[in-house]
């Protein structure tokens, strides 16, 4: 359950609501970013992704490295991704 | 080397484990890590394979799952056969035993508990079902909290008063000191967990080297930065160096997340004391809601019977957590206690130190009996 997922951001949504849309493993998904408020996130910057919130900015090296760790976990990665694109955070 | 062709930089992670064995020369270093993703890593990638038998790593409480006590499972089920509840929980949490069973039986007998993937999931079930008392089952160390609380305050500011948090957030500080001031354990260092401290960065640690003389290095999760954080620990020992150093300067900051703290403080104060699993009673080691969110708090709005249940006599999880034993040394590792029927927590998580000896280890428990087992 403490796995952390990286996302893309490609859109901020509401801002009153701490909405932003990612790309997580080719599919788009609400995250909450209010965690990040203070770190001025705009579309571009890589997230790492724990219980549908943002925890913290990475760069895409990071994020990179980090899909590669996951992807090698086998079935705790996907089971992880599943329940992302599961979450329905509005 | 069996496993180190698939390491992402197999030449880096020799050259890494030629330097640890070179550095742990003739001595002999246990070092412990205190986060589940580090545990499951160093099975997934047979780490313990690579090292020299100079250095033993042990596996602390590192994964919240495992160290919540079986009182707070049957708390858990009580309040969600409260009438007209809908209870949602994590995935890893519902085949954990208590006393009477899991949550997943208590959904067989017509409980209505629902798996959600975040508490954003659980408030927007609140939303949802106005008429009736939604409760999360919060758990987890500060890798987590930040958000159930970000989740309260989401709450209260869209005036959803039939929410409730059911609060077992810990904190990693205090199991640290626990272990530390443990006498059956002698450890030269920790390497420090990974997501937790982008939340409390790194100067919550310097009690480990400033009070303890252990050093303390925290690390990423990929097998290369578990060698490189077990070089630098060895490093500082054979430099006479003791402190706090941060291998996993790509994700943790020397401050961690202070807006992440902040939202922490505002929604949760400490508790006098929590137990956990395995460890007993710590002081000041939980987190539950502030008086000002008493309505949002289902230990406040619930009948919690909050009896201390003792662990199975057969299970053996708090020596396993405190690394006093290896999971495959307790009586009933892989014959009564399976991930498929878990009795103790260990084995129910992935992150499970049980568990992931369970999925990965196997060989490593040949190599150790051949070897004559751990010292």
């Amino acid at each position: 359950m403490c796995l952390g997922i990286p996302g893309e951001v490609v859109d901020l949504l509401d801002s009153n609501r701490h909405l932003a849309k990612v790309d997580v493993a080719g599919v788009r998904r609400n995250i909450n970013i209010d965690l990040l408020e203070d770190e001025n996130v705009v579309p571009g910057d890589w997230v790492l992704i724990h219980v549908g919130f943002a925890m913290a900015k990475i760069d895409e090296e990071e994020a990179r490295r980090a899909l590669e760790g996951l992807q090698l976990m086998g079935q705790a990665y996907s089971d992880e991704v599943q329940a992302v694109l599961e979450s329905q955070i509005a | 080397m069996r496993f180190v062709d698939e390491y992402r930089d197999p030449a880096a992670a020799r050259a890494l484990v030629a330097r640890i064995t070179e550095l742990a020369g003739d001595g002999h270093y246990k070092f412990m890590e205190v986060c589940g993703g580090h545990t499951h890593t160093i099975y997934r990638h047979g780490i313990e394979h690579l090292l020299p038998t100079s250095v033993e790593l042990v596996h602390g409480p590192g994964c919240p799952v495992c160290v919540i006590p079986m009182g707070r499972i049957d708390d858990a089920i009580s309040v969600a056969q409260a009438p007209g509840v809908i209870f949602t929980s994590f995935g890893d949490m519902m085949r954990v035993p208590g006393s009477r069973g899991s949550l997943l039986g208590a959904k067989a007998q017509g409980a209505d508990v629902r798996i959600v993937y975040s508490p954003l999931d659980a408030l927007r079930v609140a939303v949802d079902n106005p008429e009736q008392p939604v409760v999360f089952f919060a758990v987890g160390f500060e890798t987590t909290s930040p958000s159930t609380a970000a989740t309260v305050l989401k709450a209260r500011q869209d005036g959803v008063m039939n929410f409730s948090v059911f609060s077992n957030h810990v904190t990693i500080v205090p199991p640290i000191k626990a272990i530390l001031d443990s006498p059956d354990l002698r450890l030269d260092g920790f390497i420090g967990p990974g997501h937790v401290s982008t939340v409390v960065g790194q100067r919550p640690y310097r009690f480990v080297p400033d009070e303890y003389g252990k050093p303390l290095v925290t690390a990423g999760f990929e097998p290369l930065d578990i060698l490189q954080a077990i070089q630098m620990l060895l490093t500082q020992i054979s430099e006479g160096r003791c402190c706090v150093e941060n291998q996993y300067t790509r994700c943790v900051s020397e401050g961690g997340n202070p807006r992440a703290l902040a939202i922490l403080d505002e929604v949760f104060e400490v508790r006098p004391q929590f137990e956990w699993r395995g460890l007993g009673f710590i002081p000041e080691s939980a987190l539950k809601l502030r008086p000002e969110f008493a309505n949002w708090d289902a230990e406040l709005r619930f009948e919690v019977p909050g009896v201390r249940v003792a662990d199975p006599k057969a299970c053996q999880c708090g020596e396993v957590l405190k690394g006093a034993i290896k999971p495959w040394e307790c009586k009933v590792f892989g014959t009564a206690c399976t991930p498929e029927t878990p009795i103790g927590t260990c084995m129910v998580s992935s992150e499970g130190a049980c568990a992931a000896y369970y999925n990965f280890g196997r060989l490593h428990r040949e190599v150790a009996v051949t070897m004559g087992g751990p010292r």
